[in-house]
């Protein structure tokens, strides 16, 4: 990657499509409506827009980074192609029968959700390899033929391959694919071998089930958009920003399109890692909030934290165990049902309740005055003062006050004896409670201790709750960048290229193996380094090594990292310090006595990311005043107070006010509480932080 | 109470259940026993300085809800307030005094702030062995059941009791594991007592007695509030199931007053000579949970919302087992409870309730050793391997039983992956059982066949805890029974449902699981809901014929549609 590239970011959600382009000099962005039945469309017309914009030629941009939801989107709604799993007789209810417990303990009414594909699309052969690799069944090639032509008879466009321990000895998968590739070429194959080979069938399964549902779909889509594109005079290569904070080849895409999930907000964390590279920020939570939820990821050393599962498609209240488990590398980050939208009640104990049920934007808040009747979190907000009715989304949207506090009261007030302010006040209070709660698990969850953190907000509702939240996290210094409105996009064009390249090996320290463990990470280093190489044929690329280890016996594997020479010369000694002294930063102490092993291997490939540009030495502050001001609550001393209201773009880098204090732009609003004050950075960043805090 | 601290305390009990649920997951992470890590069974939870439970997580164990509530108060009256100190830690695993059996471990830690005794944290994990004669039915008191720890101090003022340490390593199979845990407890304790305090410095508090008050009071309006609002009256349950060697019957009388729902076990079998009988204690927490799902599900456990809930047994029968009863599986006629008090409930709050279902989870445990009637191979190992799996649970009164799921309980199963991870068993098939479901307007949940072995070289003794082999789960409003727990060995040698039984080299284990019972007449199942059914297997042509009428065409259509792959 050069940077005097011209280059487009393409961020395709679930009401807008974002596009970015930046030229050496020059940054243009825009947000289009997303076309749901021709995805595509949108982007063209996006891509006009800034080209014209910009004054760029289409046929000049060197480079497209494209992220979409439309993967997330085909597996919540369910319209994926019709597809198969073969897998080990025997187990043909994996997928459905799950963990066999119940995400919600008290509901006698629990719905479970729906398995990817019905009974009737799962089939079996008879086969069976050990835990060792070792096989106890051999699998038989007429057997395969047989399942082939009834497979073939059904028409089948797609077909997942998933048996059992095949993540240690993948012969029967891929016999399978050979036999399936003579007899029915044009049928689209995944194997769990390849898609996922993680032990623990239920995730690696429904992964590999995943992979092929949204295969055809997902490939027919990459097919038309680069076609399109190229009519359009547009030759660059295009490349698909994957779950994990990198990006893969339009080719891998589209043979692996569920690592495209959850993409959108993988782009919102490496928009996040830049900005935190930009200020030379070591430890940064990442806080984005629109307007159905809120997603908290931990930025260690301009890095995003990764993890190796994941759920999507939570179908009841966002809850833990309610949607499908996915094992692929993703960016580690919490969601919850908290966003603009987000709808208040209060419940049989008399208490305050917010989300996750949304009243999305039709019919939106009530003071949208769209027919929306219930109380939102953006109603309390207007209350509160935090939003000014006439210049909500640039004035597009005008919002009506009264209904706000017509609905608090009817939906709290009324309930708990409180007026619309008292109402607003605790639904406030609540949903930025719960977003703090999430954040202290998750950092809890990773040894963190939040007070050493630096917040980066964006996303609409983001800088209208980010100093509270810091306030509640004991955080003292908030950034709001520039461009907040589409970060995912920008995100994209700052992500490297890269793979992440797993095994499940498992390996006591006491029989430890040199020889293997070399072996095996020269093997995932070829692995993710032909798929980056795909990218880029002559970048410097670089290798980040991983292993997950526990005490043996527990269930739980801590990752830790290795150096490069550690991998490469495995030492026992090394590799138990390693793991006792990541241990004790987690949990307090290590366990005398107890056996240390290795259950995952990992290497990450990625090619240097742009170097972000430092930032220049900040001019002096200088304080300025402004004669608007409004009542604005302040949440954490329970008073109204009077708030000076600035516009974001009346204000100069250097420029310094101190809270209580309102920041308004076009896409948001920074509220500035009285214990902070807000400067604005050479970048054009919104500081804000504790008075009395000088950097 | 003015009103700017109402919005305070809604935001400090909103915390307190994350502390909790905070507390829980430190546990999991750190924990050894698969019981705790894979499958969830714990509990956690948050008292005031008096006891009394203020929030518990919401884990996988139903059976800890009431017993976790009492617990503390033994452990203030045993020790003695006078007696703690900041640094302490107090443990026991005594059934009574704690969650019914000696493989519970219950850890106590009171929490200090500026000196003073400001409340406590409690936590529970079920750990896979407590030495004795190993996890099972077959122990003829609870002297034969492991290591007894009574109420004590773990830890005095930071120092761990050495002593202790070196009787549990003396008296327990798996040392490293069982003190490894024990550690874990402690942890999770220490970590909630860290967040309660960075709350109470946040909101300038000094002592937990405002909070409490707010949580009390509402929680036991809210719940009052729902029990008066059910039709006064009383009726009376009964389900009849295995037992060990004779058949039990479970008896309770339900009644619904003014401020209070009571639950009396009166006319229950007397104590079982093997290991299956119940402390009071884990009979209340069933009876509860039971309750509670039906009408206050959204209301969380506390001393309050718990107190309106009064549950009573005469002494010595199975279901108040008191001390030298064994009740390592107290668990299997426990998890019945609740499908005994919803047959009492039914009468009174009709179309609420489910049909019966599996009740208790289907677990085994299996001890692998090299073959002793040849020689073993060198690399034969003994190996204890437990599982936790679950039968289909009941129709409810408008949707279908959940196929292979648990209820009551809430834990996991394992990863048949990680299972055989763990020592050389090999599980030849865990799937769903076809025609296990009740048939009924609503379909019971289908319970699962599993088959268990060995590694080549490998011999094994199965530790069988299942019920519902002669007392199948019955339906409901006309819904049809489950189909009946079976188990057999591969070569057609029968099993007992209950005890330790040797499987001798290259034998397997047959088993099929019960399904859960069907709800209503099954002539008023909707024909698509039939034909669906039939073209995913979960029932067959012919009980699609048999029991739901449908035309020996109309099925063969079907089948012949569901082999296209169509979804039918």
């Amino acid at each position: 990657m050069s940077e005097n590239q011209i280059r487009l970011g393409v961020d395709i959600g679930g009401t807008f499509t974002d596009v970015v382009l930046e030229t050496p000099d020059n940054s243009y962005s825009t947000k289009v409506l997303t076309t749901y039945a021709a995805p595509e469309d949108a982007i063209l017309t996006g891509i006009d827009k800034v080209c014209s914009l910009g004054g760029v030629n289409p046929a000049s941009v060197e480079q497209m980074i494209h992220g979409t939801t439309l993967a997330t989107n085909a597996l919540i709604e369910r319209r994926g192609a019709k597809t198969a799993l073969v897998t080990t007789s025997g187990f043909r209810d994996v997928m459905e029968m799950r963990t066999e417990s119940r995400f919600e303990q008290y509901d006698l009414n629990l719905t479970l959700p729906t398995p990817l594909l019905p009974r009737n699309r799962r089939y079996v052969l008879p086969e069976r390899m050990d835990a060792r690799g070792e096989v106890l069944i051999p699998l038989e090639r007429p057997a395969i033929e047989q399942l082939a032509d009834e497979l073939a008879a059904a028409n089948y466009e797609s077909i997942a391959i998933g048996l059992l321990h095949s993540y240690v000895n993948d012969a029967h998968e891929k016999m399978i694919r050979d036999v399936f590739t003579e007899r029915m070429p044009e049928v689209m194959l995944s194997l769990s071998s390849e898609v996922s080979p993680q032990m623990r069938e239920y995730e690696r399964f429904n992964t590999t089930v995943a992979n092929a549902y949204i295969k055809p779909l997902m490939k027919s889509y990459l097919s038309r958009l680069e076609g399109r594109l190229r009519e359009s005079g547009i030759t660059c290569p295009v490349f698909l920003m994957h779950s994990g904070g990198g990006i893969i080849s339009l080719e891998n895409a589209a043979e692996f399109p569920v690592r495209l999930v959850e993409s959108g907000p993988a782009g919102g964390a490496v928009f996040a890692a830049d900005v935190a590279a930009r200020h030379g920020l070591e430890n940064v939570l990442s806080f984005d909030m629109g307007g159905t939820t809120a997603k908290i990821c931990l930025i260690k050393n301009q890095t995003p934290k990764t993890a190796r599962v994941f759920e999507v498609a939570r179908t009841y209240r966002f809850k833990k165990g309610s949607g499908m488990p996915i094992s692929i590398p993703v960016i580690d980050m919490v969601e919850i049902g908290a966003g603009g939208g987000s709808l208040a009640h209060v419940d049989a104990m008399n208490q305050i309740r917010v989300g996750p049920e949304s009243a999305g934007s039709e019919p939106g808040p009530a003071c949208y005055g769209r027919g929306g009747k219930h109380a939102a979190v953006t109603d309390a907000d207007l209350t509160l003062g935090k939003l000014d009715p006439d210049n909500f989304a640039g004035g597009t949207i005008p919002l009506n006050k009264a209904d706000s506090e017509a609905a608090l009261q009817c939906d709290i007030g009324s309930q708990l004896g409180m007026d619309a302010n008292e109402s607003a006040w605790g639904v406030a209070e609540v949903v930025d409670e719960n977003m703090a709660n999430a954040a202290r698990v998750h950092a809890v969850e990773n040894g963190e201790d939040l007070s050493q953190y630096t917040m980066i907000a964006f996303g609409g509702a983001a800088p209208l709750h980010a100093a509270r939240l810091c306030q509640k996290l004991g955080i003292e210094r908030c950034l709001v960048p520039q461009g907040a409105g589409v970060g995912s996009a920008i995100g994209f064009l700052r992500a490297p290229f890269s793979f992440e390249s797993n095994r499940t090996v498992f390996m006591k320290l006491t029989a430890f193996e040199p020889e293997r463990i070399k072996q095996l990470f020269t093997e995932m280093e070829e692995e993710a380094t032909t798929f980056v190489r795909a990218c880029d044929a002559t970048a410097d690329i670089l290798k980040d090594h991983k292993i997950y280890m526990r005490y043996a016996g527990q269930g739980w594997e801590i990752p830790v990292p290795l150096t490069t020479d550690e991998a490469r010369t495995p030492n026992v000694d090394t590799y138990t310090e390693r793991f006792e002294t990541t241990y004790r930063t987690l949990f307090g102490r290590s366990v005398e006595g107890m056996e240390i092993e290795v259950t995952v291997w990992s290497v990450n490939a990625y090619t240097t990311p742009l170097a972000s540009e430092k930032l220049l030495q900040q001019p002096a502050p200088e304080n300025v005043q402004t004669q608007t001001t409004r009542a604005l609550f302040d949440s954490a001393t329970g008073k109204s107070i009077d708030a000076a209201v600035h516009s974001r773009t009346a204000l100069a880098a250097g420029n310094q006010v101190a809270g209580p204090a309102i920041i308004t732009e076009d896409e948001t609003t920074v509220i500035v509480p009285s214990d902070r004050f807000a400067r604005v950075l050479t970048d054009n960043t919104v500081e804000v932080a504790v008075k009395g805090e000088s950097r | 109470m003015n009103q700017i601290s109402q919005v305070a305390y809604q935001v400090m009990w909103n915390r307190l259940i994350s502390v909790v649920e905070e507390q829980a997951q430190a546990l999991v992470r750190t924990a050894f026993s698969t019981s705790v890590r894979e499958a969830g069974d714990l509990s956690a939870g948050v008292y005031n300085d008096q006891g009394e439970m203020l929030a518990q997580a919401v884990t996988g164990t139903p059976g800890h809800v009431n017993a976790m509530a009492d617990a503390v108060g033994h452990f203030i009256r045993r020790i003695g307030r006078d007696n703690m100190y900041e640094g302490d830690v107090y443990i026991t695993n005594d059934p009574w005094e704690g969650t019914g059996h000696l493989h519970d471990i219950t850890v106590v830690t009171p929490s200090f702030y500026q000196s003073q005794l400001i409340g406590f944290f409690a936590c529970t994990a079920h750990i896979v062995d407590i030495g004795g004669r190993g996890f099972g039915a077959d122990a003829n008191s609870v002297y034969e059941e492991g290591l007894y720890i009574p109420i004590m101090k773990f830890a005095e003022r930071g120092s761990v009791d050495q002593t202790l340490i070196k009787l549990i390593r003396g008296n327990v199979r798996e040392p490293d594991q069982l003190v490894g845990d024990v550690y874990a407890l402690e942890t999770c304790n220490e970590v909630g007592h860290r967040r309660l305090i960075d709350m109470l410095s946040e909101f300038n508090l000094s002592n937990l007695d405002g909070i409490s008050r707010f949580i009390m009071e509402n929680s036991r309006a809210a719940t009052l509030a729902r029990i008066n609002a059910l039709t006064p009256g009383t009726a009376d349950g009964h389900m009849r199931i295995d037992g060990y060697t004779n058949p039990i019957d479970l008896h309770v009388k339900l009644s619904i007053e003014q401020d209070r729902m009571h639950c009396d076990w009166e006319g229950t079998s007397g104590l079982d000579k093997k290991g299956i009988n119940v402390p009071l204690v884990y009979t209340k927490a069933y009876t509860c949970y039971a309750l509670k799902c039906a009408i206050a599900p959204d209301i969380p456990n506390n001393a309050a919302s718990l107190a309106p809930f009064e549950i009573t047994a005469p002494e010595n029968s199975i279901v108040n087992a008191v001390h030298p009863a064994p009740v390592a599986l107290r668990h299997v006629i426990g998890h019945m409870v609740p499908d005994t008090v919803y047959d009492a409930l039914d009468k009174l709050l009709p179309n609420t309730v489910p049909a019966e279902g599996a009740g208790s989870l289907c677990n085994f445990q299996v001890s692998l050793r090299p073959r002793s009637d040849e020689d073993a191979p060198e690399d034969a190992v003994r190996s204890e391997v437990l599982t936790f799996n679950s039968g289909g649970s009941g129709a409810r009164p408008t949707l279908d039983g959940m196929n292979a799921t648990a209820f009551p309980s809430g834990v996991m199963t394992m990863p048949v992956e990680a299972t055989e991870q763990v020592g050389p068993v090999i599980i030849w098939r865990k799937e769903l059982r076809q025609d296990s479901g009740g048939g009924g307007q609503y379909r019971g949940g289908l319970g699962q066949h599993m088959e268990v072995g060995a590694r080549e070289g490998h011999e094994f003794d199965i530790q069988a805890m299942f019920d519902r082999v002669d007392h199948p789960a019955r339906g409901r409003r006309g819904g049809h029974n489950g189909a009946p727990t079976t188990i057999a060995q591969d070569d057609g040698t029968p099993m007992q449902g209950k005890g330790k039984q040797f499987v001798p080299h290259g034998r397997k284990v047959i088993m099929a699981f019960p399904g859960g019972a069907g709800y209503g007449e099954p002539a008023s199942r909707s024909k698509q809901q039939v034909c669906s059914d039939l073209a995913n297997g979960y029932i067959s042509k012919q009980m699609a014929i048999d029991t739901y009428g449908l035309s020996s065409a109309e099925a063969s259509d079907v089948l012949q549609r569901s082999k296209n792959g169509d979804s039918i």
